[in-house]
């Protein structure tokens, strides 16, 4: 196997499964700091009870987002070293400017929280996790930053050496990086995805404990409480701000938006596909039920307007880039946005029905319900990786889009050899294999546990 | 000054406050399994860097992102370059980051003592690797005239890079001994002092040995001369001075001095370095350079703003945590981890 198939192969499973930890840390850092700030403001234990289970299973997840952050940080050099080059000037700016904002804060005051329980005053206590909440978010919005670069290039210049090839792109204006409109609306839904995630974590061990009658009940109906209504705003707002991602996206990649529609031909009024078998190789239906003018609907907020097809695109990029093929893995951006999408949808009516019940009071969960809601909390991990599928499988072939291929960006094979990226790939997926099965076992062990143990570290 | 010096002297900054800075937790994760037998006093260990060793971490992150965004071909061949070292580092980095958070959450006594040798050898490999590491880059390794790395694994692992791996580990041991001998009560405290004197000689000597090597397989000496100045001479008296302050207890000072003896070796490591950030032992020519490997000014200059505003304020709250976490851990105090 080449170091390019090797390459991709470890970004994808690496990345994928650092965020598999980052939503929750994102969203249950703020839920944690909520917490808190309650505590604080009433003085009620049940607060503080809260407070601690909650950060308790927020600390365990996030020293797994910790350590499998640091291998981000060194891989675009390790494996995508070309790339870095290519866009060092520009991409390695936002990447130190998240360790310097963003890690510092959010590690230095977490080590102060775990620690400082009784060493600050309970209100500068609840501040260091809000402090934790923004260093965690900042890192979302800088890794972004960084991220949507690639997805949508804005300030920067081309560099051509003497054979008048470009070699690289130089940082032209860090505030056009900065305020790149794709930012904009990528961190918005990065964000909201992330407190959906930890509503429907915090509303899944909560209705667990319901269920069971554990003690201290009312820290779960109260935990159930806020997290309904935290869960449901954060899906809303997600789904609502993914309705406008896809509508950006129409306009500067429509490639990956033909792909995630499985949309071969240009169609005006266009047709939204509901379930697509195709060929690939054809670039045709086999099989497909589609609903006729809703997706110029969903695209232009009318009944009318053109969706452009693959087909059209690839000629146009042709015209454009050179020969090539610029169709990205069609069936995998196709079947990752519905896997998002359903999944973001059951979400909203999930968390609505639970809003429904407990601001009534009702607790008294049919068995069918909360085998539903237990369940749940894998969708937030679906969407959360298949959006991400989306957003990166379907930018291929181009890594920086329009500026540089995939092939392009890889380590040259003098530098770094198949067998080398094939042990990474290897040791990595075992080592991380193996932690995700202790850091569930701990996640479940200590959910169970509930908000009225306390260790006894001592026996 | 030129940007692109500020920048070379920003990440040698980074550097020297990270090994300053991790060398005595990396130190403290090597003795846990030596100095403290029973699970409480393990504990105890632990907890004396259970505040600090993330905040710490993020020294290397950054500098791995400053490396990044101020000399992007540097970042670029040298993790493409040490690739394997780089993995097995990153293996070890990750263990020993899960394992601080992991290794109280069970009670098993197999399970404790698992995570305790993956604290260890989450340790001393890195420990162990950036002496490696710093001696290959000063030492000149082989780079073609695309500016990539051609060497291979075995390369790396001459014998004067596993001196300098040697004298980092031993400096970090011996760091972390005193650290834990200031920040300890009673018992732990007495055996920390114990192995800090025992230490103190084997790492003087790799650290000779460095140096004795440093003039035949580095250019370090015709380039600063044989007398290059007070500050490697600051290290080696620092470190002497070490033993006689243990001796009278004074290991507040003690920390100090083999703190200063890390800053001072990285400073003399980096002007040995200047201009070059990563030397070619195939062509001089082909080394990289703060010029070739770096970025363009405008950037510079952003990252320059960007630096001078939050550096001093992330200095500033790192030492409030240090302030606020001063107390000794003893038999009395709440354990987290
Ligand atoms: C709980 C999580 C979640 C939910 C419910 C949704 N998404 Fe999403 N989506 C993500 C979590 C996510 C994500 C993991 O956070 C991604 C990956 C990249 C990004 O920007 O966010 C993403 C990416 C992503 C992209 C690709 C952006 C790009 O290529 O840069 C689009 C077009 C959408 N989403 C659209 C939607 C729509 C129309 C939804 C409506 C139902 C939706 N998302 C629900
Ligand atoms: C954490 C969420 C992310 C996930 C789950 C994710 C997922 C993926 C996947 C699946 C690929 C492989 C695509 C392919 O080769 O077909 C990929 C590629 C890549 N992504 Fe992401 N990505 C994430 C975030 C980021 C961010 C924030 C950046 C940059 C700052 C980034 C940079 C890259 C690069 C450099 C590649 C390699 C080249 C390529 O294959 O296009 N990714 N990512
Ligand atoms: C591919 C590019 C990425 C890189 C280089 C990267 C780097 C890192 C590093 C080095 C850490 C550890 C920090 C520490 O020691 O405290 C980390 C953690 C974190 N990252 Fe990433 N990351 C990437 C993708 C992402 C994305 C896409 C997001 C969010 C949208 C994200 C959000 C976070 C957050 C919130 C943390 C803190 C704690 C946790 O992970 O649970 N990262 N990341």
């Amino acid at each position: 196997m080449d170091v390019l198939i090797l390459a991709r192969w470890q970004f994808a499973v690496t990345t994928i499964y650092h965020f598999f930890f980052v939503p929750l840390t994102l969203g249950l850092s703020i839920f944690v700091a909520i917490l808190e700030t309650a505590y604080v403001r009433t003085g009620k234990d049940v607060y503080k009870r809260m407070t601690k289970f909650w950060g308790k299973l927020f600390l365990i997840n996030f020293a797994m987002g910790v350590v499998t952050g640091i291998v981000q940080e060194f891989q675009f050099g390790m494996n995508w070293s070309e790339y870095s080059r290519f866009v060092g000037d520009i991409f390695g700016a936002p990447l130190a400017i998240e360790a310097l904002l963003a890690f510092f804060l959010e590690s230095t005051f977490l080590g102060i929280w775990i620690f400082g329980w009784d060493r600050l005053s309970k209100k500068l206590h609840a501040a260091t996790m809000w402090l934790v909440a923004i260093g965690s978010n900042l890192s979302a919005l800088w890794i972004l930053i960084a991220n949507s670069f690639m997805q949508e290039p804005q300030g920067y210049r081309l560099v051509t050496n003497a054979a008048g090839e470009v070699v690289r792109a130089e940082m032209a204006d860090f505030w056009a990086l900065v305020f790149n409109p794709h930012v904009w609306v990528q961190f918005p839904h990065v964000i909201t995805s992330g407190i959906a995630t930890a509503g429907f974590f915090v509303i899944a061990i909560s209705t667990y404990h319901i269920w069971k009658r554990s003690k201290d009940q009312d820290a779960y109906q109260k935990s159930l409480k806020i997290s309904s209504v935290y869960a449901f705003i954060g899906v809303l707002l997600a789904v609502l701000i993914g309705h406008t991602q896809m509508q950006h996206m129409m306009k500067v990649q429509p490639m990956k938006v033909a792909a995630a529609e499985a949309l071969w031909d240009t169609e005006d009024p266009a047709s939204l596909s509901l379930f697509t078998v195709g060929d690939e190789e054809e670039r045709k239906d086999i099989f497909a039920i589609r609903v006729p003018r809703l997706l110029s609907i969903l695209a232009f907020n009318s009944v009318d307007g053109t969706v452009r097809g693959i087909n059209d695109i690839q000629a146009e990029y042709v015209q454009k880039y050179g020969p090539g093929n610029y169709v990205p893995p069609v069936a995998i951006s196709y079947w990752s946005f519905r896997i998002m999408v359903g999944a973001g949808v059951l979400m909203v009516f999930i968390s609505l029905y639970v809003i429904f019940l407990v601001l009534r009071d009702r607790f008294d969960f049919k068995p069918w319900l909360i085998k539903i809601l237990l369940l749940s909390l894998t969708l937030p991990y679906l969407a959360n990786s298949t959006g991400w599928i989306l957003a990166e499988v379907g930018r291929q072939p181009w890594i920086v889009f329009g500026l540089l291929k995939t092939q392009d960006a890889v380590s040259p094979a003098v530098a770094v050899s198949a067998g080398e990226v094939l042990t990474s790939l290897i040791l990595f997926t075992l080592v991380y294999g193996i932690l995700m099965v202790v850091d569930v076992y701990l996640l479940k062990k200590y959910a169970i546990a509930g908000t009225t143990y306390t260790e006894d570290h001592e026996e | 000054m030129e940007l692109n010096t500020l920048w070379f002297i920003l990440i040698a900054v980074l550097f020297t406050g990270f090994f300053f800075l991790e060398g005595f937790d990396y130190g403290v994760g090597i003795l846990l399994p030596f100095i403290a037998k029973d699970d409480r006093s393990r504990r105890m260990v632990i907890n004396t860097i259970g505040t600090f060793w993330d905040g710490n971490e993020v020294w290397l992150l950054t500098a791995g992102g400053a490396m990044f965004a101020a000399f992007p071909n540097w970042y670029a061949t040298m993790f493409s370059g040490f690739y394997l070292a780089l993995l097995l580092m990153l293996l070890a980095l990750i263990v020993r980051g899960v394992a601080f958070e992991f290794r109280s959450k069970d009670n098993n006594p197999t399970w404790r003592k698992t995570w305790d040798w993956m604290l260890f050898i989450g340790s001393f490999i890195p420990a162990l690797l950036w002496g490696v590491a710093l001696a290959n880059i000063i030492r000149g390794v082989p780079i073609d005239q695309n500016m990539n790395y051609v060497g291979g694994f075995f390369n790396l692992l001459n014998p004067y890079a596993l001196t300098g791996g040697l004298a980092s580990l031993f400096l970090f041991l011996l760091h972390g001994a005193i650290f834990l001998n200031l920040k300890t009560e009673d018992e732990l405290r007495e055996k920390a002092k114990q192995f800090a004197e025992k230490l103190w000689l084997p790492t003087l000597i790799f650290m000779l040995l460095f140096v004795i090597g440093g003039y035949f397989a580095t250019d370090m000496f015709t380039r600063l001369g044989i007398n290059p100045g007070v500050i490697p001479i600051f290290a080696g008296l620092s470190l002497i001075s070490v033993i006689f302050l243990m001796k009278r207890n004074l290991s507040g000072w003690a920390f100090i001095m083999t703190g200063l003896t890390i800053v001072f070796s990285t400073i003399t490591i980096f002007m040995g370095l200047y201009p070059r950030v990563l030397v070619s032992s195939i062509n001089p020519a082909y080394s990289l350079t703060i010029d070739n490997a770096s970025s363009t000014p405008y950037t510079l200059k952003i990252m320059s703003i960007v630096a001078l505003i939050f550096v001093p304020i992330v200095l500033g709250y790192q030492a409030w945590t240090y302030w606020v976490f001063r107390k000794r851990v003893g038999s009395t105090t709440h354990l987290e981890y």
